[in-house]
């Protein structure tokens, strides 16, 4: 379990407990956070559960697989800290983790 | 005006396969998708990623899994709208009147919405300045490369479509090529060529860099481009083209009266019907108690939403359950001869 904040792009925080094994994209979906779409579902075939990770957290996460940082071109205003909350798995180890979210996914 | 027994809007499996179906039990349909080929997010999105839980097909690739769907419908001449999105749905009577873009029109009491997540659309660029120019010197796609001739075009994008131009265009053109990262994911033999290109001066790369203003009167005439380290530069250009690859939008979809919670549409599980009759929503746009996002799901969603099609279809006849197995009519309708 760890305690993730998503941040809204007008400032909203949100903090919800999260359980280990299901992604950042998971949580804020079954919580009904708004600002992550998650069209494909978790299949990192598109860009709409794009998140900011300021540096201090991105550089803790486990590296970008081949082919996230691919279809991260394709997301809204993509920067270096740009990651797939889909693609973020959730344990113990991301307790406190903050996320940023973009203006709009599409 | 063409007249059908139902018409499928999305040529993703699960309208392929509800076609199928359809076909099957006796009814014609017409299928229309805004993409310019066969086959949906299978083949849009993932057309070389291996799939694994397709029912005794053990493993195969988007591509794959639709020139399957394609070749079961092969004994039957479907006629597919490709390149055309539906912008209108309006009730007339018992029966459906749509419109697509393009101006085709349908008239038909069954519409089958096989949508995914709706339509995919070019992403664009930010900048609300670029709106102004869009159709004119901002453009996603290349329609005819001559008007290029000679001129400066400015390109932004890392996949194929972005490689591929670049080269193409680089014959005639002045070439800058930007992108937000020094890696590319266009085809790899594309990609040297890039950067010999670029080393003998036929295009201008510029890597980790994206744009930032576009500036002109009636006329594009120069954009400045921003590095991560958020360093401006300034080139003059006459076109912007944005390969930033392809967005779903649910689009005109919400606005034809249905009942739309969260992109999806709620269905019930007999008919997979929407809250207008008629209307019926099956695959990954369908919602209902337990539904699962899968292709099989979507199989069988667009086998009972066709028997339901049978009813409006056909109201002065009833609807016989059969095997193709057995059933002489149905071999039949597959030009199965014994």
């Amino acid at each position: 379990m760890a305690k993730i904040t998503y941040i809204e792009h007008n400032g909203k925080n949100h903090t919800i407990d999260v359980t280990n094994g299901l992604s950042v994209m998971e949580g804020a979906v079954q919580n009904n956070i708004p600002g992550i779409d998650a069209d494909c579902g978790g299949s990192m075939a598109c860009a709409t559960c794009h998140v900011y990770v300021k540096e201090e957290w991105f550089n803790k996460l486990p590296k970008k697989e081949d082919g996230e940082e691919d279809m991260l071109d394709m997301a809204f205003e993509p920067k270096k800290i740009s990651r797939l909350s889909c693609q973020i798995l959730v344990s113990d180890e991301l307790d406190g983790l903050i996320v940023n979210l973009p203006e709009k996914q599409v | 005006m063409i007249k059908t027994d139902a018409l499928i809007i999305g040529a993703g499996p699960t309208g392929l396969f509800t076609a199928h179906q359809l076909k099957l039990i006796g009814l014609n349909c017409e299928i229309v998708d805004n993409l310019d080929k066969i086959g949906g997010q299978c083949i849009e999105l993932y057309p070389d990623k291996p799939i694994y839980d397709i029912p005794a097909i053990p493993e195969c690739t988007g591509e794959e899994l639709t020139n399957n769907l394609i070749e079961q419908l092969k004994p039957f001449n479907i006629k597919f709208h490709l390149s055309e999105r539906v912008d209108e749905l309006k009730k007339n009577n018992s029966n459906w009147e749509i419109k697509t873009n393009k101006g085709t029109k349908f008239s038909t009491p069954n519409v089958i919405i096989a949508g995914g997540v709706g339509s995919f659309e070019p992403r664009k660029f930010n900048l609300k300045e670029c709106q102004k120019y869009e159709n004119n010197s901002v453009l996603y796609s290349v329609k005819d490369k001559t008007v290029f001739k000679g001129k400066t075009v400015s390109i932004f994008g890392g996949g194929d479509s972005a490689v591929d131009w670049a080269i193409e265009l680089s014959k005639d053109s002045k070439v800058n090529l930007i992108h937000r990262r020094d890696e590319f994911r266009g085809a790899q033999l594309n990609v040297n060529k890039v950067h010999d290109l670029n080393k003998s001066g036929k295009i201008k790369l510029f890597t980790k860099y994206q744009l930032k203003t576009v500036n002109g009167k009636d006329n594009l005439e120069n954009i400045e481009i921003e590095s991560d380290d958020k360093e401006i530069k300034k080139l003059d250009t006459d076109y912007i083209l944005g390969f930033f690859g392809l967005i779903m939008q649910l689009g005109p979809i919400a606005d034809w009266g249905l009942n739309i919670d969260k992109k999806t549409i709620p269905v019930d599980t007999e008919k997979f019907e929407t809250n207008q009759k008629g209307i019926y929503a099956v695959g990954d746009i369908c919602n209902y108690p337990g539904k699962l996002k899968l292709i099989l799901s979507g199989f069988h969603e667009g086998a009972l939403a066709a028997r339901a099609c049978f009813k409006l279809a056909r109201p002065d006849e009833k609807y016989r359950f059969e095997f193709t197995t057995s059933s002489k009519t149905i071999k039949n309708r597959l030009g199965i001869k014994e």
